[in-house]
């Protein structure tokens, strides 16, 4: 019999409730120097306003805001209960809804119907910029929400297909956009060649760079495993930022370049030039937003796909079945780098500068929480994980809440993190293996892998 | 013996102060089955993974010559080149991928050796979808020759032990061997499954020309099915000969039974 302490519900809320008031401690206003304990006791008792409706002390808003969540999700459940108790008990609605319900879903497994899904999205995307007219906004969705499931796209290659932890990956991102500042000349550095190229052509250098530095930086690393895998990466984040921030004569230093020009196209008679606009540049990254999501999903249920999954679930039985696993690994380092080093292509032309600030350890963790968010290695679950998450950021840019501090979305971003954990460990809409994978390792009948990495190093029990 | 597909010279295997293989000389002949049986601890495994590249022993040498009569030697080797030379191997514990479905398992065997193709595999060219119809083709064959067509689509992780074996050798199969490593085929399953794995192995051997090397604690299988056997104990190898030959050789006895003094019965035939 369990206490009432060691019920699993009563913990997840627990260690909720918990998470939610370091929370609510750690945001809000700040302390000074006349009044070092108004960070805390502001932190609960300043009113907010909550939605306009009325305004109440901050800590209130909290709960009821939590309130609110609980509120829906169980709601959600009990009507799922509910249904499936009607159902049981045969009753003859409930039945026949149900049969439709199924038959829709069997259709939606139908490439037909899923490719009309997917052209009344890629319909609804491309009117946006009509129905949203507001620059700043337009502006917000480009740099805030495409460029990151650009970034959580390539991670989602690296992290979630091949079950590489990379914390270090906005590196590549910095890589493309400074080589993009380096290209067209806006850096210290002399560009190759002497000449100011348009900035059409950091595109591909871009790439091919980070993918260069992804493969060097791989070749040597991978052969780590897990955590001394991030722990590497993380360093190379690191070494990346302090190069940028310190190198002034050949970075720019910490204040970076702002010299770099707008996207153009100028082909004999043809001539088009991305400028402060943002429509245009909404379109342009859209595109490479589809151009990522076919290619990765392709890739997804290629061989080279079923290959990185096969090495994340057990990389001793996939060697012996002649899987290179270092290429592999390397290989899904490079794609994931190359995504980031186009990203950055993105960001250093529509934004026209760079600065060090960008690239910490902070956005390598953002666009992770991203793709844990939506479901490692699901690419439907990442592209609905960062609209919802960089939907929201947008907005709180956009029109922050009068008490909404912007030193504090990390801190709310990690609480989403962890609570996600907490209730969905594979994430909003994982992918169906790693679903199995992730209730595998709960039910611990998943292969033990640290009892397998020994067993390859050391004396086994049956030598 | 026509040729040798394994020929092991003098492999000693240490890890730190401890010898797991000592001077272990054995050969295989193409074609031949061949069983390694020993007490616990007496190096099997070992020699296993001296054969597929996982351990690199010390001492010896290991070469492997395939059909086409390309010799290779096997120390230094990692796991997927041997791979790709020909050999094969299942696991003590069997080691599936538990969260596909059987298909998917094969699959990847039969399509592990191809290059890497990720641009293909991104623009899903003409090239590319041949590749996977071949692999489908060849995984379903293999489903149908190991009896789990009707499984196909189980997640592995659900199946029962026997099954597991035979998905492990229809997954080491898919990569096209020339000899087949199995690790104690028979743990874990029942007697009736034990007789379908001996049908199964011994097929394999026919049907598909592949050589097949043994380690089995089954007694009653290992006899019925091996045509050689050596027998290791504490790393060495203490007897080679026939089935009759090994039941009656008194080295045997005692290893398996210990002497009169230590009393420890382990296991009998």
């Amino acid at each position: 019999m369990k206490t009432f302490f060691q019920n699993p519900r009563v913990q997840r809320s627990g260690r909720t409730a918990l998470i939610l008031l370091l929370i609510i401690v750690m945001t809000g206003p700040e302390g000074s120097g006349t009044q070092p304990t108004a960070g805390f006791t502001g932190s609960f008792g300043n009113h907010m306003s909550f939605f306009g409706l009325f305004y109440p002390q901050r800590w209130v808003v909290f709960l009821l805001l939590t309130l609110i969540v609980v509120g829906l999700t169980s709601l959600v459940k009990m009507a799922h209960r509910w249904w499936i108790e009607r159902q049981r008990a045969g009753n003859n609605a409930v039945a026949r809804v149900a049969k439709t319900l199924a038959a829709t879903k069997q259709r939606a497994r139908h490439r037909s119907t899923r490719l009309s899904l997917y052209a009344v999205a890629l319909a609804f995307a491309l009117y946006f910029p009509h129905l949203v007219t507001d620059q700043s906004w337009q502006t917000l969705v480009v740099q805030d929400v495409l460029v990151y499931l650009l970034l959580a796209l390539g991670l989602n290659v690296v992290t979630g297909f091949a079950g590489l932890l990379d914390l270090g990956y906005v590196a590549f991102y910095a890589i493309g956009a400074y080589t993009t500042a380096w290209v067209t000349g806006s850096l210290p550095t002399p560009p190759p060649f002497g000449v100011h190229w348009n900035t059409f052509v950091a595109i591909p250098v871009a790439i091919v760079f980070a993918m260069l530095c992804g493969v060097l930086l791989g070749i040597p690393t991978l052969r780590l495993r897990g955590d001394y895998l991030a722990i590497v990466t993380l360093g190379f984040g690191e070494i990346v930022y302090l190069f940028i921030n310190n190198s002034y004569g050949i970075t720019g230093g910490s204040t970076g370049t702002n010299q770099i020009p707008f996207l153009s196209f100028h082909l004999g008679p043809i001539k088009y030039l991305w400028g402060l606009i943002p429509e245009p540049y909404y379109y342009l990254t859209l595109a490479f937003v589809v151009i990522f999501l076919l290619a990765f999903s392709s890739l997804e249920h290629s061989r080279v796909g079923r290959s990185w999954v096969a090495i994340r679930e057990d990389e001793v039985a996939a060697e012996s079945l002649g899987i290179h696993p270092l290429k592999y690994k390397v290989m899904a380092f490079a794609i994931g780098a190359a995504s980031a080093g186009f990203a950055g292509v993105v960001t250093a032309s529509q934004t026209l500068f760079v600065t060090p600030p960008t690239f910490t350890i902070s956005f390598s963790i953002n666009i992770l929480v991203l793709v844990i968010f939506g479901g490692m290695g699901s690419i439907f679950g990442v592209v609905l994980g960062g609209l919802v998450v960089q939907g929201f950021v947008a907005y709180l840019t956009h029109s922050p809440p009068s008490i909404y501090n912007a030193a504090d979305l990390y801190m709310y971003l990690g609480a989403l993190l962890v609570v996600m954990m907490i209730y969905r460990p594979a994430g909003l809409f994982p992918s169906r293996r790693r679903r199995r994978e992730v209730s595998q390792v709960e039910a611990g009948t998943a292969p033990d892998t640290l009892q397998v990495e020994i067993g390859a190093h050391r004396v086994q029990e049956d030598v | 013996m026509s040729s040798l597909i394994f020929d092991v010279q003098d492999v000693t295997l240490r890890f730190g102060g401890v010898v797991s293989l000592n001077n272990v000389t054995l050969h295989q002949g193409r074609g031949e089955i061949l069983a390694i049986i020993g007490p616990n601890g007496a190096g099997k495994t070992s020699l296993f993974n001296s054969l597929t590249g996982v351990y690199a022993p010390q001492e010896g040498s290991i070469r492997f010559t395939n059909s086409q009569g390309k010799s290779m030697s096997v120390i230094g080797k990692k796991p997927f080149r041997v791979s790709a030379a020909g050999v094969a191997r299942t696991f003590q514990a069997s080691r599936m991928f538990s969260a596909m479905t059987t298909f998917e398992n094969i699959k990847i065997g039969a399509e592990s050796h191809r290059g890497l193709g990720v641009v293909g595999a991104m623009l899903k060219g003409p090239a590319t979808r041949r590749d996977e119809h071949r692999s489908d083709k060849r995984t379903r064959e293999l489903l149908e020759f190991v009896g789990l067509t009707a499984q196909a689509n189980t997640i592995a992780a659900s199946l029962s032990y026997g099954a597991r074996r035979r998905l492990e050798i229809a997954r080491g199969l898919a990569t096209q061997p020339e000899v087949l490593l199995l690790d104690e085929p028979a743990a874990g399953t029942n007697p009736a499954e034990k007789i379908e794995l001996a049908e199964l192995i011994r097929r394999v051997r026919d049907e598909m020309g592949v050589s097949i090397l043994l380690i089995e604690h089954d007694m009653k299988l290992v006899m019925s099915l091996a045509e050689r056997l050596y027998v290791l104990n504490f790393g060495s190898v203490i007897a080679e000969g026939t089935p009759d030959e090994i039941r009656s050789n008194p080295v045997v006895i005692e290893a398996y039974l210990g002497s009169a003094d230590t009393g420890v019965a382990e296991e009998t035939k």
